[in-house]
């Protein structure tokens, strides 16, 4: 025993932890898009691959580039940027443009996160910020699907297409399944859209895959099960309704959850404990509202899709969700 | 009924913390030998210290009455040893701070044999004298918090206790000397709660055990005669259950209410440790002099369970128990959730020190912080479903008068948002901070 030096290390209880960490939550989000970007590669070939590279490169660089220097380091080890950039990346279409996919992984981490602060403080879910700047700078790149299932070294002709040239536009194009579903009234078989051999965004379009990824989330508690419980719901809710009403206009309530990027959506994008409420009932809130705006938008909008939108605008809506959905704290009535 | 069978009690929220009894469980209550030199603080209790009745130089005996209570809200303080009184003067308090002390040195001749006096006949005292004997006994909470116990006996007479709560819920990790206690000496423990149930006209008495103890749920189920009003309640093992209002929602699934207290509800709740002083004291006449104490944590070279005099000095204490290991960074007064880091080992056990515990660097690194991600496991944590996250965001910031509407003053510090923080923000020490500054706010 020290004879007289006193054991000097001082600070206040509580002196134990529990072991997951900050970082860890987000390295297990990477960990469960594994096989939602194993299925990518599978159905869309190197492509794929590149796509989410060079997302992922321009949101890990801007992050690097404009963090305030104190912080650099910090910001790039809580592993929110490579996060931020494959989510990006997972929501653009096989063909994208390999620079309009790093722009949008900028736009993500600039517009997204670092204008509001950095982490923890940007109002709206960052990949999604960076999508939105895309969808509304190259709207015709973004919704330029190219087919499934090719060979696995041949590129879309638009790729490799030099910054603000022409991309090659007689790409073989091909719809989406809500795509054919509101344009020609045609459905999709839901074997294929659970394994995920139809057009669409990276991410997106093997349901099964996401599944399993949301199942080691929820298992892992990395996110709040009761946002995609309460997005499925709410969107199966409001669309067996409609079904009902009339089953030749609208599409029943399983091709609405399977179909897009709803549960792409539900499990990675809206569980974003930064931009969703963190109350019990504040989730719930937050969960319905988009269920329900996704099925508005896609049936009465005049988009195909409305994930994204409807996200975005839950997330603007959760400061007032949390200030109206406290818990009520013990002992008061 | 099996206590493993039973369905476990448990109340909304809580944590999980490892909880690294197994150290010490298995070992059974040993006495420590007298040391030469003790230091009593008169302010060892909750509320106003105690006025010393005895002079430097002084000869004291074994159990002589030191100190008496000043005023009301304050407890008696006796004597641990026989010996010789060298000093009352300022001496360093675990807390940190320099207070008034007794210090003692103890006669080495002295046999220290406790001289038993003739039983107290409890039965035949009014609530009234049952209250003073309570308070010259110098008895307070031993759970941690040192409340004076006859405080809580003397309610007005337009209340009544309906139900005598029993804590044996020792939910902070590393600590075992309670568990020890009611598998030691349950026949003390029922005493005092047959004592303290009579005196008080409750009609019932629970007992609340985290079923991570078995034996000690059996123990005192085989001691408990078919007559008695008195129940053994296995609860779920789950922090901070061993809290006054959590373990009566754990129990009873009822809250007590803001601003009320457990006797509004007719309840009284007291530690294992207390109702089995009080049982010593109404049996023999000795005051609360002695204590159980837990040495644990990973910097102790031979961790314990002992039964040593209050006063005992830290220093000693550790030597007992092979002094501490070469790593030790920090020794902790009292559980590692709510203790109190010791800035020298020069300090006195207290009534109210439940364990000495030595961590080493690596328990005592503080996490890396990141910023909050509104992740919600506080709130998921946090026992009085407060809102954690915003609190610390607020006390950061210094908006004091916000916290208080988010009811920061219902935070028991209990700290169990910091320890489900993966960003390791210090939640906990930011809201204890504030609401410091509110008390010198208001103060002036």
């Amino acid at each position: 025993m020290r004879a007289k030096g006193l054991p000097l290390h001082l600070h206040a209880a509580p002196f134990l932890q529990q072991a997951t960490t900050t970082p860890r939550v987000m390295l297990d989000v990477v960990y469960a898009l594994v096989p939602v970007i194993l299925a990518s590669l599978w159905w869309f070939g190197l492509s794929a691959l590149l796509v989410l590279l060079a997302s992922s490169a321009g949101a890990v660089l801007t992050e690097w580039l404009f963090s305030p220097p104190h912080r650099r380091g910090a910001s790039l080890r809580d592993g929110s940027a490579i996060l931020t950039g494959l989510l990006v990346g997972l929501t653009l279409p096989p063909g994208m443009p390999l620079w309009m996919a790093s722009v949008g992984g900028v736009a993500s981490i600039g517009l997204g996160k670092l204008v509001w602060g950095g982490l923890g403080n940007n109002l709206f879910n960052p990949a999604l910020v960076g999508r939105a700047f895309l969808q509304a700078a190259f709207p015709s790149a973004i919704t330029t699907w190219t087919p499934c299932c090719g060979d696995f070294f041949s590129l879309p002709p638009g790729t490799l297409a030099f910054p603000f040239m022409h991309a090659g536009i007689d790409a073989v194009t091909s719809a989406t399944p809500l795509g054919l579903m509101k344009f020609q009234q045609q459905a999709t078989p839901y074997r294929d859209l659970l394994i995920g051999n139809v057009a669409g965004s990276l991410g997106e379009t093997s349901g099964m895959m996401i599944l399993l990824g949301g199942v080691y989330l929820v298992l892992r508690r990395s996110i709040d099960w009761r946002i995609p419980a309460a997005i499925v719901l709410s969107a199966a809710l409001v669309s067996g309704v409609l079904f009902l009403l009339n089953a030749t206009r609208f599409p029943d309530p399983a091709f609405m959850i399977l179909s897009g990027s709803l549960l792409f959506g539900a499990i990675y994008m809206a569980t974003d404990p930064v931009t969703s409420p963190l109350t019990p009932r504040g989730t719930w809130i937050f969960g319905v509202g988009i269920g329900v705006l996704v099925v508005l938008i896609r049936l009465f909008g005049g988009l195909p899709e409305g994930v994204m939108y409807a996200i975005l605008l839950m997330n603007a809506a959760t400061p007032l969700i949390a200030r109206y959905s406290q818990p009520r704290v013990f002992g008061h009535g | 009924m099996n206590a493993l069978t039973a369905r476990p009690h448990s109340f909304r929220h809580g944590i999980h913390p490892q909880e690294h009894k197994q150290q010490t469980v298995h070992l059974p209550t040993q006495r420590m030998p007298f040391v030469s030199q003790y230091i009593l603080p008169l302010n060892q209790h909750a509320g106003k210290a105690a006025r010393s009745l005895v002079k430097s130089g002084e000869r004291v005996q074994r159990g002589q009455l030191l100190a008496k209570p000043d005023g009301f809200i304050s407890t008696a303080l006796h004597s641990p040893v026989t010996g010789r009184v060298t000093a009352i003067a300022p001496r360093r308090h675990p807390d940190g701070r320099l207070t008034t002390a007794i210090e003692i040195e103890a006669d080495p001749y002295a046999t220290q044999r406790y001289a038993a006096q003739s039983m107290i006949d409890w039965r035949t005292l009014s609530r009234q004298e049952f209250v003073e004997h309570v308070q010259q006994a110098g008895l307070v909470g031993m759970g941690g918090a040192a409340f004076p116990s006859h405080v809580k006996y003397a309610f007005p007479d337009d209340r009544c206790v309906k139900h005598l709560v029993i804590n044996g819920a020792e939910c902070e990790p590393y600590l075992t000397c309670d568990h020890r206690l009611m598998l030691e000496r349950p026949a003390a423990v029922l005493q005092g709660i047959e004592i303290l149930r009579q005196q008080l006209g409750a009609e019932r008495a629970s007992i609340g055990v985290e079923m991570n103890k078995p034996d000690a749920i059996r123990a005192l189920r085989d001691l408990i005669r078919p007559d008695q009003p008195i129940a053994v309640v296995p609860l779920q093992v789950k922090y901070p259950q061993g809290a006054e209002k959590i373990l009566i929602q754990a129990m009873f699934g009822v809250e007590v209410p803001a601003g009320k207290l457990p006797i509004d509800l007719g309840m009284v709740v007291n530690n294992v440790a207390t109702v089995a002083a009080l049982a010593d004291y109404f049996g023999t006449g000795m005051p609360l002099i002695e204590r159980t104490v837990t040495v644990a944590g990973p910097g102790v070279v031979r961790p314990a369970n002992l039964q040593v005099p209050i006063g005992t000095p830290v220093r000693d204490v550790l030597a007992w128990c092979g002094g501490l290991t070469a790593d030790t960074k920090a020794v902790i007064m009292g559980g590692p959730m709510m203790g109190t880091p010791l800035v020298s080992l020069d300090v006195p056990i207290l009534k109210g020190s439940t364990g000495i515990l030595a961590f080493s660097e690596a328990e005592m690194e503080l996490p890396t912080e990141y910023t909050c991600i509104h992740c919600g496991r506080c709130i998921e944590a946090c026992p009085m479903s407060l809102n954690p996250s915003r609190l610390g965001r607020l006390a950061k910031v210094r908006r004091h008068q916000d916290m208080e509407k988010y009811h920061v003053m219902d935070c028991m510090e209990c700290g169990s948002c910091t320890f489900a923080c993966p960003s390791g923000i210090p939640i906990v020490q930011l809201v204890r901070m504030a609401k410091a500054a509110m008390r010198k706010e208001r103060s002036t």
